[in-house]
């Protein structure tokens, strides 16, 4: 498997050479947020691409063909629309959190995607508390949204802000129980032992078996939630408050929102496969060597982001299937359902590891 | 220095468009002033931009919205020229279709929604009603033609226009908006409101 | 149908004649219609009571001559759609209803000045375009007539100072056009709903008063356009039986068969809609690629896709296309089968039971006395089918079923008319192959006049009953011409319907209740 710590040291030694060591630091620094702001960008625009082609075809029609080709190129034009159209100011908007609200919710997104493991050696932020910091810090874009509604001084924005405050927080709950399950099963929060451990032993969701698929489809369901994606796009729902939280934000502002969205269901789908599908693990099966040895050659970046997208497409199907549930029975799915499962599944857990139950 | 632009749609001749002399009119006037060749580039980027990312804002007020439904869906299709995603806050559109009869005590509603629309935004009537009254022109309550209180950039007659009207007026507005200048001239039609 | 039979009534006389035709049976108020018939004639209103046990009708009418404050006694205390015609009667003819809670306008804009269908208004004169945001009161008056004949008034409060009121439309995406609702909210749910109409108020029964006959039909597809068919067949239906024009065997069954194609793609329409104000997109796509299927055989025969302008005063507007049965025998088992697909998608789902069931439910006697017809009053088990109480074109030579259901919940509603696109397709099958030969247009002269007299003529709309209303004086236009708005009904029952229910219920009740808002406002 091939070790990213090799390229990082190399750069690391390189700038040494004729930079003192806080220059080095800081020009590594630099480096690695222009990397992550970039790959951000490229990821949105590669999955709302994906997204508008898979609706496509789950719908019978074709999707965006007409702007390069296959239309793959339809999403810059949006991009490039979108940074020159007008940002509107408003009267009687709280200005200061107006304009903060977008960016909340952008450097939330940016921090949780920034702790997401690319490939061996290759993690951006990765220290021993990863999952929780993970945690606090994907709570800080229901900050943003809570803004957005509350200083939009619009009653549609206020409700969809409350409606999304109230799943945020409730979906968190099973989030955490869900990981809690599996930090159980490792041992450890650390993004990069967590993927490691599952190179040598085998991914999570074999190892776990029982309490370990029930968790992965609760955390998926849950997952999906925190996303405000459909079937639990409440705060936005069309259909009722027209935009909701996001619908006094126009041009790049509103663009912000649309990105984290996107980007949000990336993050989330990128935890579901390094927690349960092994991350940069390659896929092994005990005893087939020559299976295994070539399964090696295929770099753990491409395992990564392979598996990302295969639990994102999982849940754009589940998005353009499913109509949308109403407040209260979200919150009862969470509150009466999810949660107390999650709760069984960490006692059923830990039963498990302390009996030696797991593969 | 006069720079001719002549917007090219994907797979329909310049030829084939119906109102030639209209729109070179309208890029003569476009362009009197001329423009330097940077600028001209970053231009000509920005309208690409724009001209193929056309959100519309859902707003139909009779028959000829249940056309555009129909244009969204599967047989038509408008999602390949990457209009599908209709937004319903007017802040985050960029074109209104007004398909349907607006009558007077619609209108104030209409012109207020236009005037929520982000800067650059287009306007296109569609249907006999938006253009003129259309059957209901003599009547006490009907607006007659909605030019009369918003700018209209295209009109797509028709009672209701077909589909494929519908996506021949879009093309007709790709083609206006990709000889628009985004240097050099106001970006903002519409003046600041006084206080 | 001829009115000969119109029993006229003093104001004083209408209360005990109402409470006495209540009590025999008569629970639905089909028609509440404002009269201006001049100087000598005075301001009325044409009632039509319906016994819904044995599809008796009853027609009364009543007047007043004074013209600067017309008084006339309300019956909305009777019947609840009472409340939503008289407001209407009152918008345009300026009828006061004495006893009537809410008299406001409900069409025009509060700071409307005249009314507009009187003989003698000139409402183009009056009022200018208006570009200042529309004024909205929070209370309304009552107005009470006392015994020695002087008027007092009353305030009533609307919304209170404590409701937190939020207003659902004119733009927005879930009321299926510009309907206008503003809902007091509690948190989620809703306390009270009070809708604003007339945003697609085109004036149409104004206009047809200046309009020759043949002109007034191209109005009625724009009217409800997703029963353009059988709009337009009732008001040519009641031209023909008012001028005793004979139309041939071959033209009622195809004017039947294409009323049945429009009420499946209406209901495929409806099923599209609820989709997707429910969320579900996909099955949004799936509806729309069926009705592309029906649109073309509307296309191909009628030249039409939406307003389809077939129908003409005695027959069709030209025979049916070669193509046309081949095409209506390929799509019959290509619905049913996608019918099936849309159970499997949509209806079986858990979210969309949960969501629809025991949602917005109307009885029997509430649908009853909002005069809620068609899909609607069925899923509340009232039998109120026009096809089948007072049969016409070529129903009686056909065996369908009248699909009723129980709870007349959301889920009930939503059921309802996809059984009804099954019996649709049924209907056609048994008529499909057997189309008489015969022509397809009577000869009628040049210009049109309807002897004098009032004819009316109801028929089964894709969304309930759709009624053409009509009084001659001899001239080739009408005096009168009022069409019975199938949505009205149904908008007036959305407060009853969705208090005390989310906001999200809202759009599902809405969806399922299934209107169709220029047809409300005409």
């Amino acid at each position: 498997m091939f070790d990213f710590t090799v390229v990082t040291n190399w750069i690391d030694a390189l700038l040494l050479s004729f930079l003192p060591g806080w220059a080095a630091t800081l020009v590594e620094c630099v480096l690695v947020a222009l990397a992550i702001i970039t790959l951000y960008a490229v990821f949105a625009i590669i999955l709302i691409y994906m997204e508008r082609k898979i609706c496509a075809f789950f719908q019978c029609r074709l999707g965006p063909n007409r702007v390069g080709k296959w239309g793959s190129i339809q999403v810059l034009a949006d991009v490039l629309k979108m940074l020159t159209k007008e940002i509107i100011d408003m009267k009687n908007v709280d200005r200061l959190l107006h304009k903060m609200a977008p960016f909340l919710v952008i450097v939330a997104s940016m921090l949780t995607f920034a702790c997401l493991p690319w490939n061996k050696g290759a993690e951006v932020l990765d220290f021993n508390i990863g999952i929780f910091f993970f945690l606090a810090a994907g709570s800080i874009g229901v900050v943003g949204i809570l803004l957005a509604g509350w200083s939009s001084n619009n009653k549609y924005a206020l409700i969809g802000a409350m409606r999304s405050g109230a799943q945020i927080i409730s979906y968190e709950v099973s989030i955490g129980l869900v990981m809690l399950t599996m930090i159980v099963l490792t041992g450890t929060m650390s993004f990069s032992e967590i993927c490691q451990q599952q190179a040598d032993l085998g991914w999570n969701i074999f190892r776990g078996h029982v309490p370990a698929v029930l968790a992965f489809i609760i955390y998926l369901i849950a997952g999906n939630a925190e996303c405000n994606r459909g079937p639990f796009d409440m705060p936005e729902a069309e259909s009722e408050l027209t935009a909701g939280y996001h619908v006094e934000y126009s041009g790049m502002h509103f663009g912000f929102y649309y990105l984290a969205e996107y980007l949000n269901l990336f993050i989330c789908a990128g935890i579901a496969s390094t927690i349960f599908l092994g991350g940069w693990a390659p896929f092994h099966v005990l005893g087939l060597d020559g299976f295994n040895h070539v399964m090696d050659y295929i770099p753990g970046a491409v395992w990564m982001i392979g598996k990302t997208f295969f639990v994102v497409f999982l849940l754009m199907w589940i998005r353009w299937t499913f109509p949308r549930l109403r407040i209260d029975q979200l919150l009862a799915l969470e509150w009466k359902y999810l949660m107390p499962m999650s709760l069984v599944l960490l006692v059923l857990m830990a039963v498990c590891v302390s009996l030696g139950l797991t593969l | 220095m006069e720079v001719k632009k002549r917007a090219k749609i994907k797979s329909f001749p310049y030829e084939e468009f119906k109102d030639n002399e209209t729109y070179e009119k309208l890029v003569q006037e476009l362009n009197a002033n001329g423009a330097n060749v940077i600028v001209t580039q970053l231009d000509n980027l920005i309208d690409w931009g724009r001209s193929n990312s056309l959100w519309p804002l859902t707003f139909a007020t009779s028959c000829c919205g249940i056309e555009f439904m129909a244009v969204c869906a599967a047989r038509y299709d408008i999602a390949r020229f990457g209009f599908e995603v209709t937004r319903n806050s007017p802040r985050q559109a960029d074109v209104i279709l007004v398909s349907g009869t607006i009558t007077t005590k619609m209108a104030p509603v209409l012109k207020r929604l236009y005037d929520q629309m982000a800067d650059p935004k287009y306007v296109v009537a569609v249907g006999g009603c938006a253009i003129s009254g259309g059957p209901f022109t003599k009547s006490y309550h009907v607006l007659k033609g909605v030019d009369k209180i918003i700018p209209v950039d295209v009109y797509v007659p028709g009672c209701p226009p077909r589909p494929e009207s519908f996506l021949y007026g879009m093309m007709q507005l790709q083609r206006k908006v990709k000889v628009e200048q985004f240097f050099g001239t106001t970006n903002k039609k519409q003046k600041e409101p006084k206080e | 149908m001829t009115l000969d039979n119109i029993k006229t009534l003093e104001p004083s006389q209408l209360r005990a004649e109402m409470q006495g035709l209540k009590a025999k049976g008569f629970d639905y108020l089909s028609n509440l219609i404002g009269m201006d018939w001049g100087e000598e004639g005075g301001l009325g209103v044409v009632y039509c009571v319906e016994n819904t046990a044995t599809h008796e009708q009853a027609w009364l009418k009543t007047a007043t001559t004074d013209r600067q404050q017309p008084v006339l006694p309300t019956v909305s205390d009777l019947w609840d759609i009472a409340n939503i015609y008289e407001r209407e009667a009152y918008d345009f003819y300026g009828i006061i209803f004495a006893g009537h809670p809410d008299m406001r306008r409900i069409f025009l804009r509060e700071d409307w000045v005249g009314y507009p269908m009187r003989k003698d208004d000139k409402p183009e004169e009056q009022n200018p375009l208006r570009m200042d945001n529309e004024p909205l009161a929070d209370d309304t008056t009552q107005y009470e007539l006392q015994a020695d004949g002087t008027v007092t008034t009353k305030k009533n409060v609307v919304f209170g100072p404590e409701d937190y009121v939020v207003n659902i439309g004119p733009q927005h995406p879930s009321t299926h056009g510009v309907l206008h609702f503003r809902v007091a909210l509690d948190g989620e749910i809703i306390r009270k709903i009070d809708p604003v109409l007339g945003y697609i108020h085109r004036g149409v029964e104004k206009l047809n008063e200046s309009y020759t006959y043949p002109q007034t039909l191209a109005l009625t597809d724009r009217l409800d356009y997703l029963a353009a068919m059988q709009s337009r067949h009732a008001l040519c239906m009641c031209i023909e039986k008012a001028m005793e024009i004979e139309v041939s065997e071959r033209v009622q069954v195809v004017r039947t068969i294409l009323d049945e194609l429009q009420r499946i793609d209406s209901h495929i329409l409806f099923f599209s809609c609820l989709c997707q104000d429910m969320g579900a997109t996909t099955a949004f796509l799936y509806g729309f690629r069926d009705r592309e299927k029906i649109l073309d055989i509307f296309e191909e025969t009628c030249g039409g896709r939406l307003i389809i302008n077939y129908n003409t005063i005695g027959g069709l507007m030209a025979d049916i296309h070669p193509n046309f049965q081949k095409r209506v025998k390929e799509f019959i088992p290509y619905m049913r089968k996608n019918i099936k697909e849309y159970h499997a998608l949509f209806t079986g789902n858990v979210i969309f039971q949960n969501r629809s069931k025991g949602i917005g439910p109307l009885t029997k006697e509430q649908a009853v006395s909002f005069g809620c017809t068609g899909g609607t009053g069925r899923a509340a088990g009232w039998a109120n089918d026009v096809r089948k109480n007072h049969p016409y074109a070529a129903y009686d030579k056909v065996d369908f079923n009248q699909v009723l259901r129980e709870s007349g919940d959301s889920f009930d509603r939503y059921m309802i008319r996809l059984d009804e696109i099954l019996e649709s397709l049924n209907i056609i099958e048994q008529l499909i192959d057997n189309i008489p030969e015969g022509s397809y247009k009577e000869k009628t002269k040049p210009i049109i006049k309807v002897p004098e007299g009032t004819y009316y003529q109801a028929v089964e709309s894709s969304r309930g009953e759709f009624g053409v209303f009509l009084e001659s004086k001899g001239d080739k236009s009408p005096y009168r011409l009022h069409y019975r708005s199938t949505g009205l009904p149904l908008v007036a029952a959305m407060d009853t319907a969705c208090k005390g229910f989310k906001i999200a219920d809202l759009v599902t009740i809405g969806g399922t209740m299934d209107y169709i808002v220029p047809d409300i406002d005409r």
